[in-house]
């Protein structure tokens, strides 16, 4: 059984080792410390969505609003540095606030109202982003002289390769996210609720808290990613990152966690995104090859991880009988 | 009588979002013939929101198993990319129709198999077709818009017939054709059984196998028309934007017309009155001159609203609260809901 529930992490592993050697073979320069910095700095926004996704998705629930909050985000951030002086670090503070309550209530909606997280997430994705519209609907830049100096600190790595702050911060909160899941009470009760809502009721798992809790943990993520978006892109619009959930929901599955919830690593879904961007980065060093086979190729790999995961699930049933 | 009030809350709303609208534009209810061909915003309501109310007819069933399709816009996508492409290949309408349908029905099929055979959640195994589908049409298309003028394939999406433009008359068609399959033969009763319990219903003799992947099948037939009618409509395949986010749309109006996320009871006629709500109100936006923007922000509202009136907790609370109410005075402690 232990070994059952470590296999998927361990194939995501391997895909990953696996593809990255066969770019290496076709392009040598893949291996360098560029690359592997370009890596983490270009997919950071969807790196960090993706961890208050997993948590949603171990909680045996679904967060449709990420890409919205990250659009609304960035275009809140962008105007409010226009219109005021406050200070980015200020305005970083209020939106994370803001976004983490957002989560909040929708986790409260899906709680006490008992309704499927899909539909309650599906009209916070259409207001978050019909909120972005009525901020602004053309895309305003952001200069500020402390954007510049985070986007321009970095720490380098020998061979030429920078670390950013948002590639730093994405493998932070990959961090802190583990931690929460593996080793505090809050995450064994998300795990709880992903085994079943009737059961953690049974054993004391306070659902509610809970609930909210993880909903409010994604929206904040989602905040931060928004804050990471707007920094890499140095602007803030209204219809950026869209479809951002899918590829977040993605990266979950192919970071080998069960979608029906209750089990599943964080640092899985870190390889998940690093797989997702290797197909991105390949793509644009064969240079022939068209965007769309990034969106076939990850089709195709969800679905082998799907199949994989139900061959576990058979195969570890049969063994218990 | 009886069913009239069945449809008392969807048929509300339509008259009040079509009031709203006949306020804020007076010309609302004008209908006119030219060049053979009805004109008037509310037939442009009918006719723009064909897409929508095909898609539909087959998300109602797929939801009333308990299922999702996420991938109708991808499916809506890659069928207008085969019916463009076999028409610039010389193809007839004839052909060009029967590859998209045919394109519709695999696609389904794929779905079908994944939620049937091999038990995956229906939102995760429709997400593949959503994220690889679009990846599939501009394979098709070879990331270029395609354009075309044939004239038959164009009159799909434009022309009419008794001076009803054409995408009106196949959603009403087609709405009438399911309506008539699922709700005059057992059909519907079975595909209800599957939403309440699966498995229950396979024990009691009911082949939840074969009808989950017809079901699906049935929504990738729709797809394929919505899609047809789209790309007919712009006379060209646009791999990228057609079809963009209607899933969400028909999703949205399937709830908005009554049929419960939770499967085991549906009604195709709410759901296509559904459609026309949402259609009205993307209409009346536009017409009324208030800025696009707060669209999304109205529909997020509309959901929210109609799915409170929905809730299975709030519905039994009010049952509680009114029941105690009749007994005696209510007591001062609340129950906590968990």
């Amino acid at each position: 059984m232990m070994k059952s529930r470590y296999l998927p992490l361990i194939a995501t592993c391997l895909i990953f080792v696996l593809a990255y050697a066969l770019c290496y073979w076709q392009f040598p320069n893949m291996l360098s410390t560029r690359v592997v910095g370009n890596l983490l700095t270009d997919n950071a926004f969807l790196g960090i969505a993706a961890v208050g996704m997993t948590f949603v998705i171990l909680s045996g629930g679904i967060d449709l609003s990420i890409g919205s909050v990250i659009a609304f985000t960035g275009v809140f951030i962008a105007v409010v540095l226009k219109e005021t002086s406050l200070h980015p670090l200020v305005v970083f503070g209020l939106v994370l606030v803001i976004t983490a309550i957002f989560g909040g209530i929708m986790g409260a909606i899906i709680h006490y109202l008992e309704m499927p997280p899909f539909v309650v997430t599906l009209a916070g994705m259409f207001l978050a982003r019909g909120i972005a519209f009525v901020i602004s609907t053309d895309s305003v830049p952001v200069k500020h002289e402390f954007y510049t100096f985070l986007q321009d600190s970095f720490y380098r790595l020998p061979g030429g390769g920078r670390i950013t702050v948002i590639g730093a911060a994405m493998l932070v909160v990959f961090f802190v996210g583990i931690i929460i899941a593996h080793r505090t009470r809050f995450g064994t009760n998300v795990f709880a609720l992903g085994g079943g809502i009737p059961t953690s009721k049974l054993m004391g798992v306070p659902v509610a808290k809970t609930t909210i809790g993880i909903y409010a943990i994604s929206g904040f993520l989602a905040g931060l990613a928004g804050i990471t978006f707007s920094l890499y892109t140095s602007a803030g619009y209204s219809l950026a990152a869209v479809g951002v959930e899918l590829d977040a929901i993605a990266a979950v599955v192919i970071g080998g966690a069960l979608l029906t919830g209750g089990s599943g690593f964080i640092a899985g879904t870190l390889i998940g995104v690093l797989i997702m961007g290797l197909i991105q980065t390949y793509i644009i060093f064969d240079g022939t090859l068209s965007s769309w086979w990034t969106k076939i190729v990850i089709g195709i790999l969800l679905f082998a991880f799907i199949l994989m995961q139900k061959g576990l699930l058979l195969a570890a049933s049969a063994q218990k009988k | 009588m009886n069913s009239l009030k069945r449809y008392a809350p969807q048929l509300t709303t339509l008259a009040i979002v079509l009031l709203l609208n006949y306020l804020v534009f007076p010309d609302f209810f004008k209908i006119e013939i030219a060049n053979g061909k009805l004109y008037g915003t509310l037939i442009d309501v009918l006719n723009r929101g064909a897409p929508v109310a095909l898609l539909c007819v087959g998300m109602t069933l797929v939801i009333a198993t308990k299922g999702i399709d996420l991938s109708v816009g991808a499916v809506m996508a890659i069928c207008g990319a085969v019916a463009a492409s076999t028409v610039d290949s010389g193809g007839g309408v004839f052909m060009a129709l029967s590859l998209a349908l045919l394109a519709g029905l695999i696609c389904g099929v794929w779905n079908g198999l994944l939620v049937s055979v091999l038990n995956i959640q229906p939102i995760i195994a429709t997400l593949i077709l959503m994220v690889a589908g679009r990846g599939i049409a501009q394979l098709i298309t070879e990331g270029a818009i395609l354009t075309f003028n044939d004239e038959g394939l164009i009159f799909v999406g434009s022309g009419s017939i008794f001076s009803i433009p054409m995408p009106i008359l196949i959603w009403i068609a087609v709405g009438i054709i399911v309506t008539f399959i699922v709700r005059r033969t057992a059909l519907g009763m079975l595909i209800e059984s599957i939403g309440i319990n699966q498995r229950a219903s396979t024990f009691s003799g009911v082949n939840a196998r074969v009808l989950l992947i017809l079901v699906y099948m049935v929504s990738g037939l729709c797809a394929a028309l919505a899609g047809t009618i789209a790309a007919a409509d712009i006379r060209g395949a646009d791999a990228n934007n057609a079809g963009l986010w209607l899933e969400l749309d028909a999703i949205l109006a399937v709830v908005v017309g009554g049929t419960s996320l939770l499967g085991g009871r549906f009604t195709l006629i709410g759901s296509l009155i559904g459609a026309m709500i949402i259609q009205s109100i993307n209409t009346g936006i536009l017409l009324s001159g208030f800025p696009p923007e707060f669209n999304l922000i109205i529909k997020a509202a509309i959901i929210v609203i109609i799915l409170v009136i929905q809730s299975p907790a709030l519905q039994s609370k009010y049952i509680e609260y009114r029941d105690r109410r009749e007994a005696e005075k209510p007591p001062a402690d609340k129950e906590n809901a968990s």
